[in-house]
């Protein structure tokens, strides 16, 4: 038995989750006394994992250049076998929850997301998952003769280990079902799923020409940007910047909502991120309960402001 | 005049009542057969608490509804429905205590319902009943929300789509079909791709499929039309659970909140930087 690792990458490099998720990993085959190997596919700088402690680390070069979730899904349903893998890992970005399924079936494989830590029980294999939007977590055991984990963003701490794990090329030949016509990506620009700070902002901003201070506080903390759902609805900023219950959620180091009342289903969304700042006209504004930092001000003073020290720190 | 759709051509003859089973045969030769997925989900406002020994969810005093992620995609079928002409049908794995929501469905204008009776134990039971339905029933296209909001395991399409052996776009944001290959559009983390793809697809429905003010609310003359759609109830095959649920726990309080004055700005960076050490 062993434990299987997906560490993803995005055109050639490794995604920021990956280093979290090798630890991760370390940390698992320890409790579960087995050794790891990480697997990356189309990735150029795999070596960057090669202290975190597996015993090996394979780079599968495929055809399809481009994320493709079948192709991806079949090609690690392969190494899994072929690897005796008992326990596969995989992260929580979009591609992740896309391909996670596809895998499960294709292996017949037990399947949990949005895990929040090391298992508590090995037999049978039990996990903490989060459920109800955060507002819950579900202690949940898995039967499958292969399970995977889908470990939440944000929950391990990243440690290296003396280790120097050599990458191994293999090729593989699957087949894709989806043709990517076209791709629209934003260049070195943060994402909701992978900040370390996620500046975000609702209805009390007034109005879309006024982003521009949401935008110059997120500039100076290489921040991401979101909003609250009825800011989107009203197409003041697009719907994928929708955080919440019913758009996307957050779970970052540092979140910063400005013009938001804290609706529950806006906290359900956020809830997993560690700290929390709100910046909001009302004292009574629900979100003060779910923050750990709090201005009761006028987010036409305080950003401006805010923004220049910050400016001035860095 | 725009040219009359398959679907209004339809609803045409379909008035004249002994052509009707004869059309509805001839129709269902061209027009699309769209499977929406429902899952039945707390109000988004629900308290969440557990009883027995918090083993078990709740719902005393708690309101059902169509899962969000669904409806946006189950409003999308309805538009293929009334534009181009499509047999919209919803499939439920489940007990009746979640029959009322699919009567709402049908009173926003799908047209058959369909009830797989058990416990849907976990996404494992539910992908496996839907597969199995979809091997004797086959349908064009297959929509399922991205994820509910009770569980929010994310998986159901994706196992769907494995077991059937066909193609799946998840976090679908818009979706064309023209003939038998469809165009759709995925949001990504930090973008978005545009996908061709062969039909029989399934997807994972959410906002941006459609937008929040063509979500429908079911209208008197939906409701009574409801009554008369047909709600079938299917017997389950047998399949196992991958995964229980031992218990559950409410996170830990939360500390009150620390105010800062607002002309002290410099006291929030401090304590962002020196106390929460995320600066
Ligand atoms: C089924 C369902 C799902 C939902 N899902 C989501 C979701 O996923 N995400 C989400 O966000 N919402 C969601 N909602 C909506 C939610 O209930 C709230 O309506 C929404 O979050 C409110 O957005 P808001 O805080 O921007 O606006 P408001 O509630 O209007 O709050 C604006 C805030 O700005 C403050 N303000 C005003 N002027 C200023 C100023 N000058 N400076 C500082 N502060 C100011 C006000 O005091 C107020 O607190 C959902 C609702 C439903 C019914």
């Amino acid at each position: 038995m062993s434990i299987l690792l997906f560490a993803e990458s995005q055109q050639g490099k490794l995604k920021k989750g990956s280093t979290e998720l090798s630890s991760y990993g370390f940390a698992l085959a320890k409790q579960q006394n087995t050794t790891f190997t990480i697997v990356t596919i189309n990735c150029e700088d795999a070596d960057q994992l090669a202290n975190y402690g597996a015993s090996k680390l394979i780079n599968l070069k495929m055809e399809t250049k481009h994320f493709e979730a079948h192709a991806y899904a079949t090609a690690l349903a392969e190494i899994a076998t072929k690897e005796d893998a008992k326990i596969i890992l995989i992260g929580s970005s979009a591609d992740a929850k896309y391909m996670g399924g596809i895998l499960a079936g294709k292996l017949q494989a037990g399947y949990v997301t949005n895990v929040v830590g090391l298992p508590t029980s090995n037999d049978p294999l039990t996990v903490k998952r989060s459920v109800f939007s955060n507002k819950a977590f579900a202690n949940t055991t898995l039967a499958g003769a292969i399970n995977i984990i889908g470990l939440s963003n944000n929950v391990h701490e990243e440690i290296s280990q003396d280790s120097s794990t050599t990458v191994e090329q293999q090729d593989v030949q699957t087949t894709a079902k989806c043709t990517q016509a076209s791709l629209e990506q934003s260049e070195g620009k943060a994402t909701i799923a992978d900040a370390d700070v996620v500046v975000s902002g609702g209805r009390g901003l007034k109005g879309p020409e006024n982003w521009g201070l949401i935008e110059d506080l997120a500039d100076v903390l290489g921040a991401a940007t979101a909003c609250s759902k009825p800011v989107s609805d009203m197409g003041w900023r697009p719907h994928s910047e929708h955080v919440g219950q019913t758009g996307k959620p957050v779970a970052t180091n540092l979140y910063i909502a400005v013009g938001i009342s804290g609706a529950i289903q806006h906290l359900a969304g956020v809830n997993a991120s560690k700290i929390k700042v709100v910046i909001n006209t009302d004292p009574e504004a629900p979100f003060f309960k779910a923050a750990d930092y709090g201005i009761v001000g006028d987010a036409f003073e305080v950003l401006p402001k805010l923004t220049e020290k910050l400016k001035a720190r860095a | 005049m725009n040219q009359p759709t398959y679907y209004e051509l339809y609803k045409l003859l379909c008035t004249h009542n002994n052509l009707k089973i004869f059309f509805i045969f001839v129709f269902h030769l061209f027009l699309m057969k769209i499977l929406v997925c429902i899952s039945c989900v707390p109000d988004t406002t629900s308290k969440i608490n557990f009883k027995e020994n918090d083993t078990v969810f709740d719902d005393q005093g708690v309101q059902f509804v169509i899962n969000p992620n669904d409806e946006f995609g189950l409003t999308r079928a309805i538009w293929f429905k009334e534009k181009v002409g499509a047999f919209v049908d919803v499939l439920h794995v489940g007990q009746a205590s979640a029959d009322p929501t699919l009567r709402k469905a049908l009173a926003i204008g799908a047209d058959k319902a369909i009830r797989i009776d058990t416990p849907a134990l976990d996404a494992f039971v539910v992908a496996d009943q839907i597969s199995n339905y979809l091997q004797a029933n086959p349908y064009d296209l297959i929509i399922a929300g991205r994820e509910s909001i009770d569980y929010n395991g994310s998986m159901v399409p994706g196992l769907v789509a494995a077991k059937c052996d066909i193609a799946f776009v998840n976090t679908c944001v818009q979706l064309e079909i023209d003939g038998s290959t469809a165009t759709a559009t995925r949001e990504m983390d930090g973008g978005m791709e545009v996908l061709s793809v062969d039909l029989p697809l399934i997807i994972g429905s959410q906002k941006g499929l459609v937008e929040e003010n063509d979500l429908r609310i079911p209208n008197m003359r939906g409701i009574m039309q409801a009554r008369q759609k047909p709600l079938e109830v299917v017997t389950a095959v047998e399949s196992l659970a991958k995964s229980a649920i031992q218990n559950f726990e409410k996170p830990a309080p939360k500390a009150a909140v620390k105010l800062i004055p607002a002309d002290d700005i410099d006291q929030l960076i401090d304590l962002l930087q020196n106390e929460a050490k995320v600066l």
